[in-house]
């Protein structure tokens, strides 16, 4: 009756956000009752799962077989499929990452379990489990109910804090996987990865985004800069990547990146509700925008009514100042 | 006339709400400011239709009614209205009288290129002796073998400065007055044809308005317009069709001021609530929204008698322009009321929207000329 | 090339969404429904297949009559034909979506199934995945660019940190991301010609489906508020607040 967390991995690394999701793992497996165990899947995922083993899991399994090595929805679905099957698990989760929302989902309709995205947290109701989850651009928290015996779940890293280290050993074991490489429909080609020395948008501390009033590349730079003496991540609006001023993977909100920093500077952002949705958890929220009726001060801790480009370089001289001190 | 759009409308509605909102809309301050037209949004607004709403589409149109043309001219002026006038002015003035009394060869030759978008039209009536009495035109036409030589002066000609192609009032016999009125099709590139001025304008200031000049201009045969003599029938019905886009252009106008005001009315904050909560603020809306509702039935109106081929809706154009226009004039004045000096400053677009409103109530006939048009209706036998 | 689109019909995202008092779901009075914006992209790169390489698009809607509009607005884009599948008034969470649109594709046995990425009222980001399940194809979600090759389809999918390249053997599943193209505004004389194409108004039993939800929602209701800010007046007001008043320089 134990449930399993399906860790990440990328190119031989267990990625960040399967800490936060661990958490998520302890915390829906201490409501039921039951213990957790963890699953890794990939090249490296001997080697991840030594780091995986003293987070509270009880099994930390894993598997490097030819089929599952790299990536796909496909023969990781059908692996873990053929692990819950096996085991009985009656609960699995994954991060709400690219590859959790890709995965996830494969897997609920293997197993034809009922589903839930994006959970931000879990509570006990008359009907088991009731998980809370995000709707409408996050303008709505839905309680949803999921009515099959396996219940299939992505849960959001911002919602619950990375596991540490000293929770006990698990047993740590190679997990059968029996699924034919040969058959797959699928084939993982290769990554085409942005090299950037920049902290990862969803893991850093401070985030700088760029919105529609940065206007064209120069202006992306002068963000780039602020971001950069702040040691900051990275962010942009929509309206940015529409435009092809940045990638698509910096885009923060409801349809992009979900972000939670301690500090997150808007410069030029309007603040669309899709926009909001993507970074209104952060603690302590900056806006800078010329127009004083942009939407982005109503959920701005600080807002600052300026010219982008009279304020942002005055801001890099003034944190660069701070620092230097 | 069914007051609810239907499923083509809306999705008419809703193509155009968007063109205008996200490729109109963000060109509006800077096209005002330079007072330049953004051709690209003519070739741009062709191939979806709009600049030949109610052209059909064999001839490069949209294939769309009167009801959707003014739809289209509300959701483009409510964003800007120098858009909405290029459009209306070109499809109303110059488009629809070629459509209604060309020669198929006409049609091919001018009005396909004129509703794709490929080029811009406009009418040359106005002259600076004739506004609103036509049969005071000076312009003359004479017929020298196989061509018609123009020779006058056309004022504030709506698109004049960037049209390829103008429907053009002459005389072509100044004795029988407005009877010896006759149309041609000119285009911009026959020999005699001069863009000699630019107007600046207080308003829709991105539209260009200009002065045409006819020297010796020659033009073949075939380009007179209808009839010899049909002039005057011409320059009235067709600016009837126009008073229906100069009325959804103020709808629009007045619509777009209001719907800034509403914004502006949430999130200013005064007296530590928004100044939406006080009724001085709740009453100008009120009273806004009822009359935009009001003009844009009486433009419906106007456009469904079109549409439904009334030989005359001559008074039901005139209402719809002269309420529509004193509409765009008061809701114009009163959002910019309520953004306080923000109205005032070009930070924010209402004051574009208030100097925009004032022409509505002057171009294509005054409000003075459609009462006189209204009661002429009225007392007539 | 048989292409399926399913399309959804979603409240404006560009309007804040107002909850009903008794948080059983929103209030849709005065709403202004639209194709969902992803939807979008998806029609726009199934037509481009089509106009570059012959063949047809059919999109699916579920849902009630409304979604006549909305298949409307679908056509209007380039489509050719349409099914709208007509729940009588039930309602299903994406696995049940799923299970329908299952039905159809056995019925049309396209060779591409091109979805929105997500639907942006309800965020799930299910239904195509599950679809893929269900029919045992293969799937390439996220899509920024799609090139067909013989029997397959090589895609670069938008990932966290940039893109992958996945192979996947027709008929596949695909859903699209932001970037995958621009979708085209529909043409007035477009408009005019969806309104005569065909759209076949079938229900789950018509299909052979029988749909059935596996998660509900048992309500709906409004995340806690942000406390107010404060403007300041300059960028030296800002560092000083951030540094001494939030701590967080």
């Amino acid at each position: 009756m134990a449930i399993l967390l399906i860790a990440e991995m990328r190119e031989g690394e267990v990625r960040h956000a399967t800490f936060p999701a661990v958490t998520a793992a302890k915390q829906l497996a201490e409501l039921l009752g039951t213990e957790f165990d963890i699953l890794l899947l990939g090249k490296g995922a001997q080697a991840g799962a030594e780091r995986l083993k003293d987070l509270g899991a009880a099994n930390v399994l894993w598997s490097e077989a030819e089929a599952v090595a790299e990536y796909t929805a496909e023969a990781h679905a059908q692996a873990a499929a053929d692990l819950v099957n096996e085991k009985g698990y009656t609960a699995v989760l994954a991060a709400a990452t690219t590859t959790g929302k890709d995965l996830m989902p494969r897997l609920a309709g293997l197993l034809d379990a009922g589903m839930v995205s994006d959970a931000i947290g879990f509570e006990k109701g008359d009907e088991g489990i009731v998980y809370l989850r995000p709707m409408y651009a996050g303008n709505a928290i839905a309680r949803v109910v999921i009515d099959t015996p396996i219940h299939c779940l992505t849960v959001r890293e911002t919602a619950f804090d990375a596991a540490t280290p000293g929770a006990g050993s698990a047993a740590v074991a190679e997990a059968p996987v029996n699924v034919d490489a040969g058959g797959l429909k699928a084939k993982f080609v290769e990554y085409q990865l942005t090299k950037s020395e920049r902290p990862e948008l969803t893991e850093a501390k401070v985030v700088v985004s760029a919105g529609r009033g940065v206007k064209d590349a120069e202006g992306v730079k002068l963000i780039e800069q602020l971001a950069d003496a702040l040691g900051a991540a990275l962010g942009a609006s929509r309206a940015v990547v529409d435009e092809g001023l940045l990638p698509n993977d910096l885009q923060v909100g409801q349809t992009g990146k979900i972000v939670a920093p301690d500090l997150y500077i808007a410069c030029g952002i309007s603040g669309a509700i899709q926009h909001v949705a993507g970074m209104k958890d952060a603690k302590v929220i900056v806006a800078i925008n010329k127009d004083e009726e942009a939407p982005i001060f109503e959920v701005a801790d600080y807002g600052l009514v300026d010219d982008l480009f009279k304020a942002v370089p005055k801001l890099i001289e003034k944190v660069q100042a701070a620092r230097a001190s | 006339m069914n007051f609810e759009l239907d499923d083509v409308q809306t999705l008419v509605r809703d193509t155009a709400r968007r063109f205008a909102q996200e490729e109109v809309a963000p060109l509006a301050a800077e096209m005002d400011k330079t007072a330049t037209f953004r051709m690209e949004l003519v070739k741009q607004m062709g191939e979806l239709g709009f600049m030949g709403v109610a052209i059909p589409e064999q001839y490069g149109g949209g294939g769309m009614d009167y009801r959707c043309y003014s739809i289209v001219v509300e959701e483009l002026s409510a964003v800007c209205a120098s858009t909405g006038v290029v459009v209306s002015a070109h499809s109303s003035l110059c488009c629809d009288p070629i459509y209604r009394f060309g020669t198929e060869e006409q049609k091919k030759k001018y009005l396909v290129p004129l509703a794709s978008g490929q080029m811009l039209g406009c009418l040359g009536l106005t002259e600076p002796q004739a506004g609103t009495d036509a049969g005071a035109v000076r312009t003359t036409a004479v017929l020298d073998g196989d061509e018609w030589v123009l020779n006058g002066t056309k004022i504030f000609i709506t698109n004049g400065g960037q049209a390829g192609v103008a429907v053009v009032i002459a005389s072509t016999d100044r004795s029988a007055k407005h009877r010896g009125l006759s149309a041609f099709i000119v285009p911009a590139d026959a020999p005699g044809y001069k863009v000699a001025k630019e107007e600046h304008k207080l308003g829709i200031r991105a539209s260009s308005t200009a002065e045409l000049v006819f020297e010796d201009c020659r033009i073949p045969k075939e380009n007179l317009l209808g009839q010899p003599g049909e002039g005057f029938k011409i320059a009235m019905q067709t600016l009837d069709g126009g008073r229906i886009g100069i009325a959804s252009q103020a709808v629009g106008i007045a619509r777009g001021a209001m719907e800034q005001a509403i914004a502006y009315a949430k999130e200013r904050q005064q007296f530590g609530q928004p100044i939406a909560n006080f009724q001085a603020i709740q009453w100008k809306l009120a009273d806004m929204a009822t009359e935009i509702d009001a003009a844009r039935l009486l433009t419906w109106r106007a456009a469904w008698m079109k549409d439904q081929g009334f030989k005359n809706y001559s008074r039901e154009a005139a209402m719809a322009k002269l309420f529509a226009s004193d509409v765009a004039m008061k809701a114009t004045r009163e959002a910019v009321q309520v953004f306080g000096g923000y109205g005032y400053i070009d930070e924010y677009p209402v004051e574009r929207y208030y100097r925009d409103a004032k022409i509505t109530e002057i171009y294509e006939g005054t409000s003075e000329v459609q009462r006189m048009v209204i009661s002429r209706a009225l007392l007539r036998d | 090339m048989k292409i399926m689109v399913p399309v959804r019909r979603v409240p404006n995202p560009d309007v804040k969404v107002r909850l009903k008092k008794d948080g059983t779901g929103i209030e849709t009075e005065g709403v202004n429904f639209l194709v969902n914006p992803f939807d979008e992209y998806a029609i726009e790169e199934a037509v481009r297949i089509t106009e570059k390489s012959g063949g047809e698009v059919f999109l699916v809607s579920i849902g009630g009559p409304e979604n006549e509009e909305t298949l409307r607005a679908g056509l209007a884009l380039g489509a050719h034909r349409a099914y709208l599948v007509d729940l009588g008034g039930e309602c299903y969470e994406s696995s049940g979506i799923a299970d329908i649109l299952a039905a159809v594709f056995k019925q049309e046995n396209p060779d591409l199934v091109i979805l929105g990425k997500q639907s942006v009222d309800t965020d799930n980001n299910q239904a195509a995945q599950m679809l893929a399940a269900k029919l045992g194809l293969a799937q390439a979600c996220f899509a920024y660019k799609v090139e067909l090759q013989d029997g397959k389809a090589v895609v670069q999918r938008e990932i966290d940190g940039g893109l992958e390249v996945k192979e996947v053997e027709l008929p596949a599943v695909i859903t699209a991301d932001l970037r995958l193209n621009q979708p085209r505004y529909a043409s007035l004389p477009a408009i005019m010609k969806a309104k005569k194409k065909e759209v076949k108004k079938v229900t789950p039993a018509d299909l052979g489906a029988e749909p059935k939800n596996r998660a509900r929602v048992l309500g709906l209701s409004e995340p806690p508020p942000r406390k107010a800010g404060q403007k300041v007046a300059s960028v030296d007001e800002l560092v000083d607040k951030l540094v001494n008043e939030a701590k967080v320089l």
